[in-house]
This record gives structure tokens, sequence and C-alpha cells, in this order.
């Protein structure tokens, strides 16, 4: 690193933004006020420094003044330090020797009546930001091989869906199903909303697709057992009928579904005439229910105090049922009580109008005032009415929720991500990254994540594949350089009291043969937590180092201590 | 003229950075007093950082991770969480505790973030400005939080807190597991000796004390001293200097 020898050559560009940081503080000001700071050889202000003329300014900066520490001061580098990394680095400059002063997102924009304070809050900042550009050390990112083989545990309809859409893309894929045949929860539906397609036909032709697909290994009757390694690398151990099969998977999609709740002491359940709807379609489906009068009961076990969430899907299976059972007999008495009935979107919406069409009665109860299941009728507390309504039945069924699967956690643990509080798995960012996790090379679809009805897991699928497919499609990948580091010349600082082993998150940090610690530059995220943990203070975190962190608060506090 | 906070705040890349810039976004307006450091995770942020931001004057020091549950990096926000206890416990010997806060807001939290800021700025406000910063320089204060950060720092300390949730959430080989006030009592116990230990070895490194000088300055018993310089000088860090009549007197080594 030669840059770490040379004196630092800072330049600063201040960003006007237009106006919205040009507009409440002088930047002129800002980047005469930068000139007088340490290692500071060239200022100038931009009117939008992300624009080809700002970046053309920073290029011809670098050039001119051979400047080999790039400051820009301006909106965010959540969103514009990948651009301007790439821009001094197309120049020459190393990109971690880059370092971003947010000026508006955290100032201007948050301070629009206090003109002075927000200058003199920019000043601050630009000073620690030219403190710690001065500390900066030149990164490489770590390139690793990538094998182009993927991993999907479940072959429900999600699952096989992602199967089939990489195997389709030419990719080696592995498909694990716990059970002895594919299908997961589609195999026990009868017809499937908002188009009333029979699950029976999806089924097949998903299955004949996979069957017959080159590149796609089937594994059914099988388990994982291990899963160790990290993007691009996983070496994962499966069970298959009781033989341990290793296999070395680049990127593992998890899509593992959920589980039926059995409502024991909800309502009288009993299995035979208070039922639940999952029950009812497969009787429905073997012709083995006549009844006349239909009660079900919506948010059975869910939107609770044990069970807060909404199961999403338990709406529309009561409204599809409803519709069956009318058309099997119009006769039929059908009552859906409900809390509140979720059918968004103009196909849902219609399924419900059609509901309505033929005679279904909706009635809302309240949390408050559960419906009374009794030997033969149902009292429920009509709102409208102020008063009790009396309702016969003789089949009751009862919409229970999905719930997460109990070996989730075991799995979770395995591929090191987490579980939200009802156990199903949690994606990196519920918008932005919505099938991944925070973890590399692990991709999330179907039930597993949320109850999904058919047609999100089929949309999940696909999109889990594709974002599968960005790293296997590569022969490298490329991680972040920022990273936990033991330079040698603090090995002998270790005591080896494997604190840091202890507070990775990711077991990126593990003892050799020789009993010294080694850190997995590819599995380390760069959290830092093993470096304000280590004991020896021995542990760098790279570009956040004790000292780049200590040069900013020095350079904030106005004095060294 | 009227006291204007310095305020210095670390935030974690992930969630209330975000929650910052969404701020921003959102034209959420709080006061302008903080200064931020952005770091990848609030479990990144050295106790030392703290003591240090302290040491320099700053009026209040602010760490913000994402909430429990939702850290970026699985759990770095409850090690963070351990990590400010620590710092807590020792400024709370010097009733110094309120200048430091932690909270937690997420990258959806825009006008949550402008309202914590906002908080712990009046707070600051109303607890004025640091003694460690301006004319009225407390050279006592600043000793005392010198010693705290070179106790914090110590192996000792860092090994626990390290070591904390292994040993209070999860159970040992043997299926045993130490209570949260098991864990506590030792815990307030060695951050204690450290801090004295650490204060003697501050006044020992500038002149030459016995005992009953050093509790005298340290305002402790003197059989207390001693016995943290019996530790001392078995570790090597101090030893006698001369003896002046039948009063051993120590220096640092």
């Amino acid at each position: 690193m030669s840059e770490k020898e040379e004196e630092p050559r800072i330049g600063v560009f201040v960003c006007s933004c237009g106006s919205n940081i040009g507009g409440l503080i002088d930047v002129k000001a800002l980047a005469e006020y930068s000139k007088t700071l340490p290692n500071v050889v060239f200022t100038e202000d931009n009117l939008y420094t992300c624009s080809e003329t700002g970046l053309a300014q920073i290029k011809n900066g670098i050039k001119d003044h051979n400047l080999n520490r790039v400051i820009v001061a301006s909106c965010t580098p959540r969103t514009h330090e990948p651009l301007f990394r790439d821009c001094v680095e197309e120049e020459g400059v190393n990109q971690y020797l880059f370092n971003f002063v947010n000026i508006r997102d955290q100032n201007t924009w948050c301070h629009q009546k206090y003109p002075e304070e927000a200058f003199n809050k920019a000043k601050d900042l630009i000073r620690m930001g030219v403190a710690k550009a001065s500390k900066l050390e030149a990164l490489e990112n770590i390139t690793v091989d990538s094998t182009p083989t993927a991993l999907i545990i479940g072959g429900g309809v999600s699952g096989m869906t992602a199967a089939l859409s990489l195997a389709n893309q030419g990719f080696e894929t592995h498909l694990v199903e716990r059970e002895n045949e594919l299908g997961g929860r589609l195999k026990t539906l009868y017809k499937l909303f908002p188009n009333d397609q029979e699950a029976q036909i999806l089924l097949d032709n998903l299955k004949k697709n996979v069957e017959g697909n080159k590149n796609l290994t089937v594994h059914t009757s099988t388990q994982v057992r291990n899963i160790e390694g990290f993007i691009g690398n996983f070496e994962v151990r499966v069970e298959e009928n009781g033989n341990n099969i290793d296999l070395t998977i680049g990127v593992i999609v998890v899509a593992v579904g959920a589980s039926l709740l059995t409502p024991s002491g909800y309502f009288g359940y009993d299995g035979k005439i208070r039922i639940t709807q999952h029950e009812l379609e497969s009787k429905l489906q073997n012709n083995e229910v006549h009844p006349k009068d239909v009660v079900m009961i919506q948010c059975v076990g869910s939107r609770n105090e044990e069970r807060v969430y909404c199961s999403n899907v338990c709406c529309m299976t009561a409204l599809k049922n409803s519709l069956i059972i009318k058309e099997i007999n119009p006769e039929t008495n059908v009552t859906i009580l409900f809390r509140d009935l979720y059918t968004p979107g103009t196909h849902y919406e219609d399924y419900y109008r059609r509901a309505r069409e033929t005679g279904v009665l909706f009635i809302e109860y309240s949390p408050e005032k559960l419906p009374t299941v009794e030997e033969k009728q149902i009292r429920v507390y009509n709102e409208y009415l102020g008063e009790d309504m009396i309702i016969s039945y003789d089949l009751c069924v009862l919409s229970t929720p999905l719930v997460s699967n109990n070996d989730n956690k075991a799995l979770a643990q395995m591929i090191k991500v987490p579980l939200e509080e009802n156990g199903f798995f949690l994606e990196a960012h519920v918008k932005l990254r919505p099938m991944d996790f925070a973890t590399d090379g692990v991709y999330v679809c179907g039930s597993a994540k949320w109850p999904v009805d058919i047609t999100e897991s089929i949309s999940q699928g696909y999109a889990a594949a594709a974002r599968a497919s960005t790293i296997i499609s590569h022969d490298t990948i490329e991680v972040e350089g920022a990273t936990s580091f033991l330079p040698d010349y603090n090995r002998s600082l270790c005591t080896g009291c494997e604190v840091c082993i202890k507070v990775c998150p990711y077991k990126a940090i593990n003892k050799n043969e020789n009993d010294e610690i080694e850190i997995t530059q590819v599995l380390c995220k760069g959290c830092g937590v093993c470096g304000a943990t280590c004991t020896q203070h021995a542990i760098i975190i790279r570009h956040f180092t004790d000292q780049q962190i200590l040069s900013e608060i020095y350079a904030y506090g106005g004095k060294e201590v | 003229m009227t006291f204007e906070p310095k305020v210095l705040g670390f935030l974690c890349n992930w969630c209330s950075y975000a929650g910052a810039d969404l701020a921003g976004v959102s034209r959420i307006q709080y006061p302008p007093n903080m200064r931020v450091i952005r770091v990848m995770c609030s479990g990144r942020v050295d106790p030392m950082f703290i003591f240090k931001a302290l040491l320099t004057g700053i009026d209040g020091v602010f760490v913000l991770g994402c909430h429990p549950g939702d850290c970026h990096y699985l759990e770095g926000n409850y090690e963070a969480e351990k990590k400010f206890m620590m710092v807590q416990k020792f400024l709370e010997m010097v009733d110094f505790d309120k200048r430091i806060r932690l909270d937690w807001v997420s990258a959806s939290e825009g006008a949550r973030f402008g309202r914590v800021v906002t908080e712990f700025i009046e707070s600051i406000r109303e607890q004025g400005p640091s003694p460690l910063s301006g004319e009225s320089f407390d050279q006592e204060l600043f000793n005392n939080i010198k010693a705290m950060e070179n106790a914090a720092s110590s192996d000792r300390i860092r090994a626990l807190v390290g070591r904390q949730r292994k040993i209070t959430e999860a159970e040992n080989e043997y299926g045993e597991k130490v209570s949260v006030d098991e864990f506590n009592r030792i815990f307030d116990e060695a951050i204690h000796d450290e801090f004295v230990r650490q204060r003697i070895l501050l006044s020992l490194s500038t002149k030459v004390l016995s005992v009953k000088d050093l509790a005298v300055e340290l305002k402790l018993d003197p059989s207390e001293i001693l016995e943290n310089m019996l530790t001392l000088k078995s570790r090597g860090e101090i030893d006698y200097q001369s003896i002046d009549g039948n009063t051993p007197l120590y220096m640092r080594i």
C-alpha cells in the first residue's frame, strides 16, 4: 500500500446541490474554509458534484493537483458513495481513499431556519471528514471463486419455481425436499383462487418440468444436516434416505414454507363438524361433505396475543371454499364471521363480490366479543343490531393461520440468518431487499418468510432465483474490503481469549491448527464488533480503525486526549 | 452567551444513519447541535471512543443503533448495549452518566430520529456545559474519567463485557449458567476495583506517594488503597520508591 506511506494530499469538493445546500449555507466559504485544514491541497465548490461536470471536476482535481484523497461534502453516502468511489477509482485513486461528508440530508435539510448554525455544523463535519481522510488506507476488495450451483431447500410451489428458473438458466440446481414427494402444501389443496384452477394440474405441470430437467437434481426424503462456508462456496451436507451426501453450493434459496395450525381448544374444534378450512378442502375434493348450514370463523388463532400477525391467505381461502360449496349446492347457507376481510386487488375483490352475489352472508365480530360455538348453533354479537345473533350450523369451519415451521430455528442457525418474532425467516430489508438475507448468497421465498398464496409463492420463487443468479452467473465474486483484520504485527498481543470468536455473528473468526486466531475475510461483514471487544485491542477494523474514528472525535472535540 | 450543547452522535450505517437521512428527506427539523460519526454497527463503538469524546470536553455522546432484533449484523446492537452499560456504570461513579445515551432508531423512523436527538440535546442543555470544557476545567473529574477510560480498556473489563451475553444467556458445556445478578455483582466489583487501580496509577504517574497520600487524594479508605496497590505491585505496575520514616512511598514503573 504505497498510499499509506505517501503524504496525504486531500481534495475537498463542496456540493451546492442546486439550492438544497447552497440555498442555506455558503458553499464557496466552506470550500475556502476547507483549504485551511491540514493536508488539504485543493478545494472547489460545485453546483452538482454528482453531475457529469462535477465528476469531471473531481477527475481534473486529482490529475492537476496529484490528489490521493478525495472528499465530497454533499448529500449522503447511502445514495452517492458508490458513484464517487467509482469516479476516483477511474482516476487511479483507491476507492477506499474517498470520504463522504453528509451536509445535506443530515444538515441543511434539518436546520432550515438556522443558516449560521448549519454552516458551522458543515465546517465541523468537513473538518472531521478531513481528519479521517488523512488516516484512510487503500484497501482492495476481496475476490473469491464462486461455484455455479444452487441449492433450493423445500420442494413446494415456491421452491420448485425457483429451482426450475435457475435450472432453465443452465445452472446446476439441487432441490431438497424432506417428504417423499414434491409439492409441499400444494399437494393438499383442491382448487386455487382466484381462477379456480385445480391445484393438482399446476402441481403435475411443475413436477413434470422439474423431473424432466437435466440440470435439476431432486433429493426427496432429504434433510439438510449441516451448512458451512460462505457466498459462492457453501459446503452442504444433506441426508437422503439415511445416506449423507456432500454438496458444494454457490447460493442457497430457503423455500421451506409454513406449517398448519391445529386449532385444539378453539371454538370446540373436533375435526368432525368443527373443522379447519384445510380439512374442509380435502373433504370437498373427496365429495365427503354435504352440509346445509355452514358457518366459517375467520382469524382463529391469529391476530391475537399469541400470534399477532395476519396469515394473509385465510380470507381468500374462506371465500374460495364458500364459492365451491355454493357451486355444489346453491341452497346451502354459508355465513362468514370475520374481523376484517382482506381481499386486495381487482381479482380478489371481484372474488369477494361473487361470493356476496351467491348469497354468502358476512357478519363482523370483534375480538372483545368472540362468537361462542355451541352444540348446534353459534352465538355472535352483531355490532349493528346491538345484540347476539344465533346461527345454527351443521358444519363449522375455522380459518386458522399458517404458522412457522418448528425446525426453522435449526436451519436459521445453520445458515446464520435471523428469524422474526413469529419464527418466520427475516429478509434483509422488507422493501429494498425482500428476497435477500443479510447473509450474502442466501435467499428466501414463499411462506418461509410470511404466509403467502400460490400466486405470490410463484412470483417470489422467480424473484429469489433472479437474485441468486446474479451471484452464480459470475465465476468470481467481489466482497467488501473493509473487514476486520488481525495484522501480523499485532499477533503477539493476542492472548487467545476467544472473546472475538464468541461475539462474531458470522463465525468468521476461528482458531487455526496452531491455535492462532484466524479471520476469514470473505465471511466478515465488517461490523466491527470484534475490534471494539478485543481485550488486547489487537484486531483492526479496516476503514473504521480506532485511529480513524479517534481522529474524527478529536477534530470535533478540538484536542487530543 | 447562552449555552449551546456540543453533542457527538455515533450512528450505525444501516438503521439510525438511514433514519437520520430520512429525517432530512422528510424535512424534520431538530437542533443543529449534534455532529455525526458514521460506523457500520453500533457494536463498533468502542467504549474508549465515548470516554475520549467526553474527555475532549464534548457535552454529550449519543449512540444510536438498530432496534433489538433488527440489527443488520444480527446481534451487534446487543453487544453495543453491553458496552454502553459498562461505560454508564463507570460514569455513574462521578454522576456523569446522564451525558451519554443509547437509543434505537430504525431506517424508517425519521421523525423518531428528530425527536430523540432533540430530547437528548435538550437534556444536555439542562445539564449545562461539561466541566471538562471551557474555563472552569475540572482536573479531578478529568483524571477520574481518564482512569475510567484506562480501566474500561483493560483486558479484565473488556473480557467481562465481551463474554457477558454468552455467560448470562447461554449455558456452558456443563449446563451451568451465571445469573444476571451474580454477573452484575462480579462486574460491579471489577469496575470499582479497576477504576481505583487506574486512578492510583494515574496519580503515581506524576509523583511518588504513600498509601495515606493516595487515600486523601482519592478520598478512599487506606485499607482499600493498600489492597489494590498490592495487586498493582503483583502485576508489576508499581513498586516501592523509598521509605519516608516508617512510610513506604510508591512509584509507577
